[in-house]
């Protein structure tokens, strides 16, 4: 009975610390990206580049677009897009090797830092989202 | 017997820093060294041999910027400039070199002595319409930040007398692999400091140094 319980103990406290672990890496993982891909245009500070690169920090966008930002990561965009309320018209280059669940870590980091408080994103919905991406020519 | 270092030791430490910063002292009489080669030149005086430093000089240039002016050395006869390369399509480093070069654009836009001079190392895209637009989005005014384009070869050979790295390379983001460096140039066209464009610490001492060559470029006016 008391080994048992033990056990009990041992297996959830190994659960409790796997799933904890689990929980920083993804948060990682999308900090992680975001220095790799995105931060030489968007900067350290998801500032920027004034008239050019539109910031990540505090973008209405980030909320008025968040059923596209999957597909743009992916697809990249060009074409005039308005930022809080300035006109950029830059290629982003989209990034075509991230797996779904990476995205998911990626928005999940811009739309939770840089002062952004955003809903986050689940892994299907964001699956969805990817499945239904506008055709993309090259 | 046991001698104990340690107190020695200490008093050694102590003395190098007190003497390292003693030695830099304040930086009222500090100056940039001239960067480049240097030689000897002798002239002839009154049958005396008199020997000259020459130092390293960028050469005369033209090129044109995003209003279609042609800029050369006149444009900056007696201001101290900063000049970078870079390609507006260039996905690496060059926003941070650009976000950078806004810093120092901001503090010194009002000081008529001081021109920024920015060469597109990719002119067959980055043409004067492309330029204009790129500057116009940043919100700059074109008469004290310069984006030039012109003839490739030209723009490659200028890279060089700055000392700045730049190629074509496929293999390289963008197609082009460059330096982020920021060079500092003073009114008589010499080298004074090199930066790293893309780093805010290195900017900051940018702006340090045009602090004392600007101060300096008072001196000999005087
Ligand atoms: C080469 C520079 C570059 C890179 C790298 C880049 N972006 Fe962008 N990004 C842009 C530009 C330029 C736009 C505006 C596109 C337009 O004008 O159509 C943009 C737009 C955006 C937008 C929508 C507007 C906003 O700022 O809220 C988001 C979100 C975004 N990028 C996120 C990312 C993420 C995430 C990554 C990394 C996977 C990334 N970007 C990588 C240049 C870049």
């Amino acid at each position: 009975m008391k080994k048992s319980k033990l056990a009990g103990f041992a297996l959830c406290a190994m659960a409790l610390t796997t799933l904890t672990q689990c929980f920083t890496d993804k948060q990682n993982e999308g900090k992680r990206l975001y220095a790799q891909h995105c931060q030489s245009c968007h900067m350290d500070d998801g500032s920027g580049l004034r008239g050019l690169i539109p910031p990540i920090a505090k973008a209405d966008y980030l909320q008025t677009h968040r059923d596209e930002l999957a597909c743009l990561i992916r697809q990249g965009a060009d074409g005039p897009m308005v930022v809080n309320g300035i006109t950029y018209n830059k290629e982003m280059p989209g990034v075509k090797t991230l797996r779904d669940d990476q995205i998911t870590n990626l928005l999940n980091y811009i739309q939770t830092n840089f002062g952004n408080q955003n809903e986050r994103y689940t892994m299907s919905e964001v699956k969805e989202m990817l499945e239904a991406c506008p055709p993309h020519h090259e | 017997m046991n001698f104990n270092y340690k107190p020695l030791a200490a008093a050694l430490i102590i003395l190098t820093g007190l003497f390292g910063f003693s030695c830099q002292g304040g930086d009222s009489g500090k100056t940039l060294p001239i960067l480049g080669s240097r030689e000897p030149v002798e002239r002839v005086v009154n049958g005396e041999t008199i020997i000259d430093t020459v130092y390293h000089q960028v050469p005369d240039f033209a090129f044109i910027n995003q209003d279609s002016q042609v800029i050369s050395q006149e444009t900056v006869k007696g201001k101290i400039y900063v000049t970078d390369f870079f390609f507006t399509t260039c996905p690496s480093i060059c926003p941070k070199m650009k976000s950078q070069m806004l810093r120092v654009y901001e503090k010194y836009k009002d000081n008529p002595n001081v021109v920024l001079l920015s060469h597109t190392i990719d002119p067959a895209h980055d043409t004067v319409a492309v330029l204009k637009d790129y500057a116009d989005r940043m919100n700059v005014r074109s008469d004290k930040w310069h984006f030039l384009t012109g003839n490739r070869d030209s723009i490659y050979d200028m890279a060089l007398s700055y000392f700045v790295g730049v190629q074509e390379d496929e293999q390289a983001e963008g197609g082009f692999a460059h330096s982020g460096d920021f060079m500092l140039i003073d009114q008589n066209r010499h080298i004074r400091g090199h930066y790293h464009g893309t780093e805010q610490e290195d900017v900051d001492r940018l702006m340090q140094d045009m602090d004392l060559l600007l101060k300096e470029q008072q001196h000999e006016e005087k």
